[in-house]
């Protein structure tokens, strides 16, 4: 018989699909659910960014901007990225306004991966990581990290996997999925690993305005990393601007404007009315951002502190907004878990194991919810760890 | 009167809900269910949380609908006590909800409710400006609440996000 020719390439036909795809779809077709599986702030956009981007279509700029996007929002994050993070950075020639911090990720592992590069990743880590690496030719190498150390990573862990392939280290803090935030002395250890094999950090901060204990560092303001770091962040989470799909990346000259070339023939530049919408989110936005991290802590707080009393034992997460409980008591595997919670409890959490091999024995639960959703859910969870184990 | 971070805090909780439990509260701020009860109590009696209510939208209950108008009054202040004595004579009165020392073209802004225009007008005509002190009301009757205290009354915003994302 004849074979049906397949047009896939070989790099996307070896991609496997997101595990989370398989729960959107178990969880979508129900009713009544309670959903924690959410990776996005509940807050609406504040009203005057909203209005500026109705403003700025008004006034009919509908026309495309620079390939690194308006100088004036470009000057607004440089002033924002001094004065939040102590960091100097061009508006000319080191940043480039993205498609969301997802396309920064994708320029950057493309600028600096040749074919067959290696690129660490360590989990349990956000879905995109290596299939963005795939994507770009290199090949993904993950670092387990335990629960033990609050799923921070060690040098040591680091030295393990680096070959004289490795390209590049995918840092994300405070990460997606665990919350965990790395301080400066985590940072310094992973910049002297860095500095050693001479490797390019990636780092991925778009959650850097979610920080609730300690304040929160960048990579790039550890001594002698500016120089190896692309740093990327956006308007997504900290200003509740995941629809506009609007990021930035930072990084000196020289890696910039090999990202830049990748921009302006595979995107041109970023969505207009979401750059001007980004203006007035840096001008006039901090009180809105400082009123909401304020409250996904209080949410922090109690969720974190009620996991920890229905028996699935929970670290503090310093920032973003997930919870990452261990389900391990259970005996289930977290697949398991999450599929039972949401057909028996209808609250639906993303499985442990779709962020890598270490997430398994976890859930991750989103407190982007409001309190009675989150007290519901409490309810719910408790109800069925009584009811089963 | 200077509060901690945690008594701004439980403040602002119960400003948003003030029906949020205590063991609520005291695990959102991080501190004992003893602790919290404390603080709250100290909260209340030196006159920071000065009540509870509830914000109800009586355009809803029939019978009940009632009416609002906010007087701009113009009155002569007094040597002495400036607006502090014909403020505490109008405050007085059951029918005024809200009154406020203003700048601007008026002295003092009296926001008062009653259950129809007809009998506003009265309180208006007979109490209002009949005092020694006034010189001069205007009066705006409010026809729609869209927002009050920070509450918006028709609450129009779901959850439109997708029920789970990476």
């Amino acid at each position: 018989m004849k074979q049906t020719k397949t047009y896939l390439s070989k790099t996307v036909e070896e991609l496997k699909p997101s595990g989370i795809r398989r729960f959107f779809d178990l969880a979508a077709g129900m009713e009544g659910v309670i959903s924690l599986g959410v990776g996005e702030p509940d807050f609406v956009t504040s009203w005057s960014v909203r209005e500026a981007a109705i403003l700025s279509l008004e006034q009919g700029y509908t026309s495309y901007t620079a390939n690194a996007g308006l100088l004036e929002l470009r000057e607004e994050i440089a002033a924002y990225m001094e004065n939040s993070f102590g960091l100097q950075y061009s508006a000319s020639n080191e940043m480039i306004v993205t498609v969301g911090a997802s396309q920064a990720l994708d320029i950057a592992l493309r600028a600096v991966i040749d074919p067959g590069d290696e690129v660490i990743v360590i989990e349990p880590s956000f879905v995109s990581y290596i299939p963005l690496v795939n994507l770009a030719g290199g090949k993904g190498v993950t670092v387990q990290t335990k629960k033990e150390n609050d799923f921070k990573v060690t040098p040591a862990e680091l030295e393990e996997v680096i070959t004289h392939r490795t390209k590049a280290i995918i840092l994300c803090s405070p990460n997606n999925p665990t919350g965990t935030m790395l301080n400066e002395q985590d940072l310094k250890s992973i910049a002297s690993v860095a500095k050693k094999h001479d490797l390019v950090i990636i780092a991925d901060e778009i959650y850097a305005e979610l920080s609730y204990d300690e304040k929160f560092v960048s990579f790039a303001a550890i001594e002698e990393m500016r120089e190896r770091t692309i740093l990327i962040s956006g308007f997504s989470k900290g200003f509740a601007m995941t629809g506009w799909r609007l990021g930035f990346v930072c990084a000196p000259k020289e890696l910039t404007e090999a990202m830049l070339k990748i921009h302006q023939y595979a995107m041109m530049c970023a969505p207009t009315m979401a750059q001007f919408a980004a203006i007035e989110a840096l001008r006039h936005g901090n009180e809105d951002v400082n009123e909401m991290r304020k409250s996904y802590r209080r949410r922090r707080n109690y969720f974190v502190q009620s996991l920890n009393e229905i028996g699935l034992e929970c670290h503090t997460p310093g920032g973003a907004f997930y919870a990452f409980p261990s389900i391990e008591r259970t005996g289930l595997t977290s697949e398991q878990f999450a599929e039972r919670l949401l057909v028996e409890e209808k609250v639906a959490v993303v499985p442990g194991n779709v962020f890598g091999q270490s997430g398994e024995g976890h859930i991750r639960c989103s407190y982007a919810s409001s309190m009675e959703q989150l007290q519901e859910s409490i309810k719910r969870m408790k109800r069925f760890l009584e009811r089963e184990f | 009167m200077q509060l901690t971070e945690k008594e701004l805090e439980i403040v602002e909780i119960l400003e948003q809900d003030a029906r949020t439990k205590i063991v609520d509260i005291a695990k959102m701020v991080n501190i004992s269910v003893n602790e919290a009860e404390a603080l709250i109590k100290k909260l209340e009696e030196s006159n920071v949380i000065v009540q509870y209510s509830s914000i109800v939208d009586w355009s809803k209950i029939s019978g009940h609908e009632g009416v609002t108008a906010m007087i701009d009054v113009k009155v002569t202040p007094k040597r002495g006590v400036g607006f502090d004595e014909i403020a505490e004579r109008i405050y007085r009165f059951k029918e005024v909800k809200a009154l406020y020392l203003m700048s601007g073209a008026y002295d003092l802004s009296v926001i008062v409710e009653g259950k129809s225009m007809n009998e506003v007008a009265n309180f208006v005509s007979q109490k209002l400006s009949t005092l020694d002190s006034v010189l001069s009301t205007t009066t705006h009757f409010i026809l729609k609440k869209y927002k009050h205290d920070g509450t918006i009354f028709e609450q129009g915003e779901k959850d439109k996000r997708i029920v789970v994302s990476p």
